[in-house]
């Protein structure tokens, strides 16, 4: 199936996905990888708040290339989902609703996406010119001296990713 | 050099996308590799790169004996061409300057420079930098003479096994076998340099080649890991002598962006 939806997700849209699924996303996602995901740990070990509110958001496991002048962002695939296991959980259990990356999860993660009914995606792996051109507006909410790993706020347009793990607890990635 | 090598691809490279284009069955191995054939032509006409991770600068430097270099040292010469690269050519500067307090160093210095000496006067330069996806999958693994071919089959084969969907399926495998414990993983990245349309020149390798490119296709993992007959476009093998009680074996993977460029001084 093919379906266009809007980012923050409506909760019973998201229960409708399933593996293989073809989704079109517009709206808002968030961006951070490996060094943001520490930082955001570290703040929630420390009692503080998030830089911003997940409940219901997206996150997309990204570092960009540097933009040229007058574009929003420079080529703008995934990274590997895995590296971001540890914190995920958590993350999902405050409220995240879905992840765009590529690649497996432990199974910590799969057993938090069914139990808060999130939904994974993947984006292609390697194809970060033309997903780039998906992304209309970027701006910086936090860590900016992370440089490429800092945490980052896209405005997209039909930004293409394919349900690699569901809200039934289905996964993409095995193969029987 | 640096730039080129983010925004396009060798034409072995291009056409082995083409044909497995053609060939891939899985409807949505197709949609896959469809989406990576428009993203070569964005990357090249947006000049933009083709991915983001625009890698850590491998360098093998093949310097002629007959070579005199002049005016500084050559190391220099190539961590200036890799800032100079990688900061007016809008590339990501994803190298930290020390593995453990990891700060990014800023400009995607230092390279990591293999020198090798070769007959003749000149300097031949290769640039592939390398995204560290694919790079985190690969493995080094010291057989015994008596685990033979088959214990190789089964190395290689696990290990892109292992790597699945992180590796950015299509793939390019570079397998080394033979030598020392760092010799193989050597030969292994510089076996990801060889054109895809140039197997190796000894019969049982190349034979080895074939085979185990055929093995991994029939995994089922296919582009993107989402199933399909396409899971690595290419396979080259570099092998040399070893020791009578070892069996040494290296698998560099690499993704679909497998790049390259080459200068000749
Ligand atoms: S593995 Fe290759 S294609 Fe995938 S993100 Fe890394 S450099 Fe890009």
């Amino acid at each position: 199936m093919e379906y266009h939806l809007t980012s923050p997700f409506d909760e019973e849209e998201l229960k409708k996905l399933r593996i293989g699924d073809s989704v079109y996303i517009n709206g808002i996602i968030y961006v951070a990888r490996d060094a943001a995901h520490k930082r955001m740990s570290e703040a929630l070990d420390a009692g503080e708040a998030l830089p911003f509110d997940i409940k219901g958001q997206t996150i997309y496991y990204m570092g960009p290339s540097p933009a040229r002048p007058g574009r929003p962002i420079g080529s703008a695939g995934p990274t590997t989902a895995g590296r971001m296991d540890k914190y995920t959980p958590r993350l999902l259990d405050l409220g995240l609703k879905a992840m765009i990356g590529k690649g497996r999860r432990t199974d910590a993660v799969k057993e938090a996406i069914v139990r808060n009914g999130c939904v994974y995606f993947a984006a292609i792996g390697g194809a970060g010119a033309l997903l780039s051109k998906a992304i209309k507006s970027s701006e910086t909410v936090a860590y900016a001296d992370l440089g490429a790993e800092a945490l980052l706020k896209l405005r997209v347009e039909d930004f293409p990713v394919i349900v690699v793990a569901d809200t039934a607890g289905g996964d993409a990635y095995r193969r029987e | 050099m640096c730039i080129e090598a983010n925004h396009s691809l060798g034409a072995d490279m291009r056409a082995a996308l083409d044909k497995a284009a053609e060939t891939e069955d899985s409807p949505v191995g197709k949609h896959v590799l469809a989406q990576l054939q428009e993203n070569l032509k964005i990357a090249e006409e947006d000049r933009i790169p083709i991915c983001q991770d625009t890698g850590m600068a491998v360098v093998f430097a093949d310097i002629g004996q007959d070579v005199h270099i002049e005016g500084g040292f050559i190391e220099d010469a190539i961590n200036e061409g890799v800032r100079q690269g990688y900061t007016e050519g809008y590339l990501r500067k994803s190298v930290v300057g020390d593995p453990i307090e990891r700060v990014n160093t800023g400009d995607n210095t230092p390279a990591i420079v293999h020198y090798r000496m070769v007959p003749g006067d000149e300097l031949k330069l290769t640039f592939c930098p390398k995204g560290f996806g694919s790079e985190n999958m690969s493995r080094v693994f010291m057989l015994k003479p008596a685990d033979g071919v088959q214990g190789i089959k089964d190395a290689v084969i696990g290990a892109v096994a292992d790597a699945g969907p992180n590796a950015c399926p299509p793939m390019v495998v570079g397998v080394g076998i033979g030598g020392t414990f760092e010799k193989c993983a050597l030969m292994a990245k510089r076996a990801l340099t060889r054109s895809l349309d140039e197997p190796s020149p000894l019969p049982h390798i190349r034979a080895l080649e074939e085979e185990l490119l055929a093995e991994i296709n029939k995994s089922g993992l296919g582009p993107a890991g989402l199933g399909g007959k396409t899971t690595a476009l290419g396979l080259n093998i570099e092998s040399c002598a070893t020791h009578i009680a070892g069996l040494p074996v290296a698998v560099n993977i690499c993704c679909h962006v497998n790049r390259h460029a080459v200068r000749i001084l």
